[in-house]
């Protein structure tokens, strides 16, 4: 039934102004060539026997449950084993692999921030983005906004999302146009010695390995 | 496949602007950077795209530029960086520039 009813019973004074719009339906706007041509290519894939309705549904909610807390964990680790931590800058992929983390088969690169330096990653030319080990991208990192003003004047666009780098620090931003992804592995903060891998973990955010943010010295309180 | 450059290497991306499935953004056609890694050889992504073999492979490398180079009137400091990853097709010695 739509939304027209009269008001003849108590909304409260800030619905007097008569009834508000639709929230638009998923379907409203039409279907790109890329979304026909997707869901043609699935139904006839199912139709011809190669994989079936639940094989699809079944890959598409595993990679939407993809999420940060695997590099989270890796994060973590390289912040307590030394060894760990060489051997993921060398090869995040094998590193996730001695974890039991499958990073899949496109070869992901960690850069470290240090005192001197600080990584961001961007994907200039689409949205690139390595997300078996982060989870899929945020809207923002694939809007126009992020890449283009990511490569043009990363340090505005950090100080929007709230990380502010001082000039003596070196900005790097990583534009990953081609076969490789990237990841950041940020600075373990001050606070937190003695902590477990667990505890650790949970100071590593999806943001904090894009390189838009960086992990909370534990006993900072969040104002969320 | 042998990589033509090295680490360390002044590199020039060409200044072209074909059409097609190119991974080379616009703001480093022209500029000038150093290798930073050589990263192995990868199929063509130009010709991949098109739903041919890649083949033969390219050499891929890491470029970093000076940031301040990429842009006029940049805003950031003179130590920052961007690092991009580029097809051999796409470098040239920096002498070579004309």
């Amino acid at each position: 039934m739509p939304h027209d009813h009269p008001h003849d019973h108590d909304h409260g004074l800030e619905h007097a102004h008569g009834p508000h719009p639709f929230q638009p339906d998923l379907e409203e706007a039409p279907l790109t060539h890329y979304q026909a041509m997707t869901q043609a290519v699935g139904d006839l894939l199912i139709e011809k026997g190669v994989i079936t309705a639940d094989e699809l549904r079944a890959m598409l909610e595993s990679i939407d449950a993809k999420s940060p807390a695997a590099g989270a964990r890796m994060v973590a680790r390289a912040w307590t084993d030394e060894g760990f931590k060489a051997r993921m800058l060398a090869d995040v992929n094998a590193a996730a692999a001695d974890l039991d983390i499958d990073a899949g088969g496109i070869p992901i690169r960690a850069v470290e921030n240090t005192e001197d330096v600080h990584n961001v990653i961007v994907c200039t030319l689409c949205s690139c983005y390595p997300r078996l080990l982060i989870g899929l991208p945020p809207d923002w990192y694939k809007s126009r906004a992020y890449r283009s003003r990511t490569v043009r004047e990363p340090r505005v666009v950090l100080a929007e999302f709230g990380t502010t780098i001082p000039d003596d620090v070196e900005v790097r931003v990583h534009d990953s146009t081609a076969d490789l992804r990237y990841m950041v592995l940020p600075r373990r903060p001050a606070g937190a010695d003695g902590w477990s891998e667990d505890e650790l973990a949970g100071l590593v955010t999806r943001d904090c390995m894009i390189g838009v943010a960086l992990p909370r010295s534990p006993g900072t309180k969040s104002r969320a | 496949m042998t990589a033509r450059f090295a680490v360390g290497d002044s590199v020039t991306v060409r200044a072209a602007f074909p059409p097609g499935h190119v991974r080379t953004p616009f703001f480093v056609r022209g500029k000038t950077g150093r290798v930073a890694e050589v990263l192995g050889p990868y199929r063509n992504p130009e010709e991949l795209a098109y739903g041919r073999k890649g083949e033969p492979a390219l050499a891929l490398y890491r470029v970093i530029f000076d940031t301040a180079e990429l842009w006029d009137n940049y805003q950031g400091t003179g130590k920052d960086t961007t690092v991009i990853d580029i097809y051999e097709n796409w470098l040239e010695p920096e002498e070579e520039k004309v």
